[in-house]
């Protein structure tokens, strides 16, 4: 679909702004002390309303990752980083280690195997500049 | 936020037909809304009535305070832009071209812009010396939407206005929408049957069927309303249990179910353990199931007015 640049039709649109701004933040593309894209060019981006880009924007400053600064927009928060760096290693086991374990029970691997696999792919990675 | 379109009991009937069915509406100032409904869901009668174009058969609307039907006063701070636009003489002067048409909007409404006018015509490959009458279906509708965006009028109505449009042209209202809305906030009202492709223009959506208001809300609160659950059937059954379902289908050993309500993190932590698989429904089934007549229907107005 040639809406929305990449978001899901299906889910919140605000949330799915709001993570896209923390995962930027948190790959340090947007650093510390950076404007952030304004509600305006968000909506224009991503093609959706602004006043849903700007909500996406508030959920950020309301966790104190974004700093408001007035009469010129919103910047990235001294910090906001290492917080978000911290909140993805706790959500790492939800996010990713859940639904693997899942999957390899449907499939019916046993721990042993799933270690050895991952084992196996690291080991491949290895010299391989990522 | 202050309303700047209104309705209340709003009723209008044709002969024993009944177009609009006791419709109570406000719309905010400044917002942009999704109109959303079936054709023959009354949404062009509404848009045609709070254009001043037809009389309401009883109840009131109210557009920036007043009655529009002539008034001139809200008229001219309204652009009502029909599916398939006629344009005033066009029969009778042959040689009524693009340019005219625009000229005579630029007289009429105060806000109107003409650098924005012709950088649309531009976009639109829509020269402005080209006579009304021998433009295509989808040349007419660029024409239509250049006049209701470069009005920037406070009150800005577009009745599916992209008949015979292109996906590449309609990404261009799409967007030119938006960014003049940025640069210059307005009131939109859009009717529109491709919803999976204007949904995330909205912030509120107003769903119309058989005349009446099915659903009156945000755009963003609709989202996630209702969720598509699958998986073997044994597992749906035990994870639907005890929750309103619109809709089941199964297909052997495996079953989908719709189920209304938000998702909380420990269903979604069952729904893993039971090997379910979790898909938000899009504006545009949310919009079937509320217009569809079905048991749907209630489910949704039911939760949406709560």
């Amino acid at each position: 679909m040639p809406q929305m640049a990449g978001l899901d039709e299906g889910g919140s649109l605000f949330a799915q702004v709001a993570e896209r701004l923390a995962g930027e933040i948190a790959d340090g593309g947007l650093a510390e002390g950076e404007r952030v894209p304004s509600s305006n060019e968000l909506a224009a981006f991503y093609r959706i309303n602004p006043a849903t880009a700007a909500k996406g924007i508030h959920v950020l400053a309301d966790e104190g990752l974004l700093e408001k600064q007035r009469g010129i927009g919103m910047f990235v928060a001294t910090g906001a980083r290492q917080r978000l760096l911290a909140r993805r290693r706790a959500e790492f086991t939800e996010r990713y280690v859940q639904p693997l374990l899942t999957e390899a029970a449907r499939l019916g691997m046993d721990t042993g195997e799933l270690i050895a696999m991952i084992k196996d792919a690291s080991s491949e990675r290895e010299g391989v500049p990522v | 936020m202050t309303p700047a379109i209104s309705a209340t009991g709003l009723t209008r009937k044709y002969y024993d037909q009944v177009a609009l069915d006791d419709v109570h509406l406000a719309i905010g100032a400044g917002t942009i809304t999704g109109l959303l409904g079936r054709n023959g869901a009354g949404k062009t009668t509404l848009l045609r009535i709070l254009g001043g174009q037809e009389f309401p058969s009883s109840g009131s609307v109210q557009v920036l305070g007043a009655a529009p039907a002539e008034n001139q006063d809200v008229l001219r701070r309204l652009v009502l832009v029909r599916e398939d636009q006629t344009y005033p003489d066009y029969q009778g002067y042959p040689n009524f071209k693009v340019s005219h048409a625009l000229r005579a909007a630029s007289f009429f409404y105060p806000c109107w812009d003409a650098d924005l006018a012709s950088s649309l015509l531009e976009d639109f490959r829509l020269p402005a010396n080209k006579a009304i009458k021998s433009l295509s279906r989808g040349q007419r509708s660029s024409l239509g939407i250049t006049i209701g965006l470069a009005a920037r009028a406070e009150v800005t109505l577009f009745d599916e206005p992209y008949a015979g449009l292109d996906a590449v042209a309609r990404q261009i209202f799409y967007d030119r929408l938006l960014a003049d809305y940025a640069d210059f906030p307005r009131t939109v009202l859009l009717s529109t049957h491709l919803i999976d492709e204007a949904a995330a223009l909205f912030e509120n959506v107003v769903v119309i069927d058989r005349g009446r208001v099915m659903l009156d809300t945000a755009a963003d609160g609709l989202r996630g309303m209702a969720t598509t659950v699958s998986g073997p059937v044994l597992a749906v059954n035990s994870f639907t249990g005890g929750r309103p379902v619109w809709e089941r289908r199964g297909l052997g050993s495996q079953a989908s179910a719709v189920i209304v309500g938000q998702i909380s993190p420990e269903d979604r932590e069952r729904a893993r353990s039971l090997g379910l698989d979790l898909t938000p429904l899009s504006l545009q089934q949310l919009v079937v199931q509320a217009s569809g007549g079905s048991a749907g229907a209630g489910a949704v107005t039911g939760r949406a007015s709560a």
